[in-house]
């Protein structure tokens, strides 16, 4: 999707490991390495991290991608621990993430 | 330092709490029906506060504040929570105590709220609601520990048992015996990133050590998600949700309407009956019973398919399904230039758009919000469901649109549905050309929502939210509506016809002179004067053109055995007057109270004229060619 391509190319830490959360297909369990915000959707990038620390995006939370919509697979459910939060691949791909099992 | 003894004054709580946590259920439990709902001064945010006592008798005036993940107040219902809880809100006393108010099965995030609302340094208490549900999920929870870690008294609650609120009162009585503390310090700053972080840590590390959880999601949630959530299923389960909707709004509340109105014909034929038709008590027969009687009731029939459609809204609400459809509708709406959360206030718009337009709150954006604001009055709202009913039970026939598996969807209801679809159709045309025109190339903002655990809706919650949208529809009905029909028999029953008269007595009213005068405006899209007289005051309210239909009407045939309206129009309008008619009110910006509230929401009166603009356009335009179109055809 163009517009992760452009998120990512738009920061200069590219060469951070693992990869994001707004790539993984539906299924994906994972825990979070890191928030890597930009600005989206008229958010600077500061605003973005504090809101999706705000539903509990935090480093060590485990995730696990349980819906996708049917147009471009977006938006995506992600379980955070114990909630479920609905967001867009486009802001998920500020989560940094490594695969479990 | 003020103690707090109940000769003195009432104790005023406030309860916070993330969205979703059953704060608003526990609100109802602790104050039942003794709630009312104003405005906090100088916003619109609504401001529910309700009374009770406590155990010990103290008198409590509890309020509810907005729900929200954190103090750092983005949106005006946020900003409101955010100095209640700092006691900064202007005109209003500061709460003596705040109970934060957790969903037990489901902590991480309330735990985080509860650790920043602790930071402000006002008295606070925790309460752990839904603690039956988590106890049933094997959810351990040590609420001592909880306490101790947090440094706060921790009570369970159960917002929706019989005695599920005796520990959270006891715990009030308590603490109110406290002394009050010290005001704290000012000074408290919004959290940044990392104060969110090490917030957050903190919550998980208290979360860790206190509460037992075992590792697996709601079966029942996951189940229905399955469905529910499924790219296509999902969808389609939501447009038979609506649909279901729509035919039940019809179905379900005939009996109840037609109980109304023989009620109402009966107390109209016995007002009737008591006064003569001659002279001055003439006069006021007719006032009361043409006016009055007839005017009120033609529109509080429509009461019951009012409350259907309300109930459907709640129960889904209540269910926990109205996150979902904003998750499937999220990429539909994005297309047309909306966030996936106006899909919300949309929905409330097909009860009414006032309530759809204050939900727009929700969104923080201040473009996407007026994209929303601007297009909510082209849902299809309550109001005009008596429009639709009338022309659609005069002119539609009462039959199956099929056989066999297809008999039980009538074609009326089926009509009523293309008429919403058409509603929903030109918000999303209208949302897109906005998006185009207005704000070119600016991106939407983040959809982020959480998505609950489904839960059993609540005869209680609906029951008191049912009895709030009776009250505001019943109380509209009582006073702009009633004040309007006043005004529409003023002026279709003066001047009274000169002795000897041979037409009939409206012909000589003042109402007869303004329907002349507009008429050639709308004789290109079919409306003769009796429609433009009903729709001068129904820019009042849209539900006001039956009532005032109603009254010409009668009052045209007031010589004869007054038929019912339906009949009446049937016999008069053309079927291309009617389309016209219907077309015109799927776009038509009569409500003065929307404008209004566009006008106080977006703070400009340019968004409201620009509103009605719009809408007079386009409701002229959809009527233009669909008279002539129906008349090319032959329904002329």
């Amino acid at each position: 999707m163009s517009f992760i391509t452009d998120a990512v190319t738009a920061d200069p830490f590219q060469a951070s490991p693992g990869f994001d959360l707004g790539a993984a297909p539906r299924g994906f369990r994972g825990r979070i390495q890191g928030l890597r915000a930009f600005a989206s959707g008229g958010l600077a990038a500061e605003e973005l991290e504090r809101r999706l620390l705000e539903l509990g995006f935090v480093e060590g939370a485990r995730v696990e991608i349980l819906h996708q919509g049917l147009f471009g697979r977006d938006p995506i459910a992600v379980r955070v621990d114990g909630a479920t939060i609905a967001l867009r691949r486009r802001e998920a791909a500020a989560v940094l993430v490594e695969p479990l099992d | 330092m003020n103690e707090l003894a109940p000769a003195q004054r009432d104790l005023r709580i406030a309860l916070v709490g993330n969205p979703n946590c059953g704060k608003t259920a526990l609100f109802n439990a602790l104050t039942g029906s003794r709630q009312h709902v104003a405005n906090y001064p100088g916003v619109t945010v609504e401001r529910k506060e309700g009374d009770l006592s406590t155990p010990e008798g103290r008198k409590v005036c509890l309020v509810d504040l907005p729900g929200t993940y954190s103090l750092r107040a983005r949106s005006p219902d946020e900003v409101v929570t955010r100095d209640m809880v700092l006691g900064t809100q202007a005109g209003v006393e500061p709460p003596d105590l705040l109970v934060c108010v957790a969903d037990a099965t489901n902590l991480r995030l309330g735990l985080r709220l509860v650790l920043e609302l602790k930071r402000t340094g006002r008295p606070l208490l925790l309460a752990l609601n839904m603690a039956d549900i988590a106890r049933h999920r094997g959810i351990e929870i040590d609420t001592d520990l909880l306490a101790e870690a947090l440094g706060l008294p921790v009570v369970t609650s159960v917002a929706v048992r019989r005695g599920g609120t005796a520990a959270l009162l006891a715990e009030l009585d308590r603490m109110a015996r406290l002394p009050a503390a010290a005001p704290p310090a000012g000074g408290w700053t919004p959290p940044d990133a990392a104060g969110l972080r090490a917030l957050q840590r903190e919550a998980d590390r208290i979360l860790a050590a206190a509460v037992h959880a075992p590792d697996r999601r709601d079966a029942v949630t996951r189940r229905l998600d399955a469905v529910l959530l499924h790219p296509v299923a999902g969808l389609v389960v939501l447009l038979a949700v609506l649909f279901l909707m729509f035919q039940a709004v019809f179905a379900w509340a005939q009996p109840a309407m037609d109980l109304i109105d023989a009620g109402f014909q009966a107390l109209g034929a016995a007002v009737g009956g008591l006064l003569p038709e001659e002279g001055a008590l003439g006069l006021l027969r007719s006032f009361l019973q043409d006016g009055l009687i007839a005017g009120v009731g033609s529109v509080l029939v429509f009461l019951p398919q009012i409350l259907v459609l309300f109930l459907f809204i709640l129960l889904l609400e209540d269910f926990g399904y109205m996150a979902r459809a904003a998750f499937l509708m999220d990429r539909i709406m994005g297309g047309a230039g909306l966030h996936g959360r106006a899909f919300i206030p949309l929905l409330s718009s097909f009860a009414c758009a006032i309530p759809g337009i204050m939900a727009t709150r929700v969104i923080d954006s201040r473009r996407d919000r007026l994209a929303t604001i601007l297009v909510a009055p082209l849902m299809t709202c309550s109001a005009r469901i008596p429009v639709y009913t009338l022309i659609i039970g005069a002119f539609i026939p009462d039959r199956p649109v099929g056989t066999g598996a297809w008999g039980w969807v009538g074609l009326q209801g089926l009509v009523m549905f293309g008429l919403y679809a058409a509603g929903i159709a030109s918000a999303l045309a209208m949302s897109f050309a906005f998006k185009r025109l207005l704000w070119r190339g600016q991106p939407t903002e983040p959809f982020m929502l959480e998505l609950p655990d489904y839960k059993w809706p609540r005869p209680l919650n609906l029951a008191l939210g049912l009895w709030q949208r009776a009250k505001a529809f019943l109380r509209r009905a009582g006073t702009i509506i009633l004040a309007m029909m006043v005004v529409i028999w003023f002026l279709s029953s003066v001047p009274r016809p000169p002795e000897g008269a041979t037409e009939p007595a409206i012909e000589y009213s003042l109402a007869y002179a303004i329907g002349h005068a507009v008429e050639p405006v709308l004789r290109p899209i079919g409306f003769n004067w009796q429609i433009g007289v009903a729709l001068i005051p129904g820019m009042a309210a849209r539900e006001v053109a039956v009532a005032s239909l109603g009254t010409v009407y009668a009052v045209e045939n007031a010589e004869e055995e007054a038929p019912k309206l339906g009949q009446a129009l049937s016999e008069q309008w053309s079927l291309a007057t009617a389309l016209a008619f219907l077309a015109w009110y799927v776009f038509a910006p009569q409500c003065v109270a929307t404008l209004g509230v566009i006008r106080r929401e977006t703070g400009s009166r340019g968004w409201a004229w620009f509103t009605f603009g719009y809408m007079v356009t386009l409701a002229y335009a959809a009527a233009f060619v669909t008279f002539q179109v129906a008349r090319a055809l032959g329904a002329g």
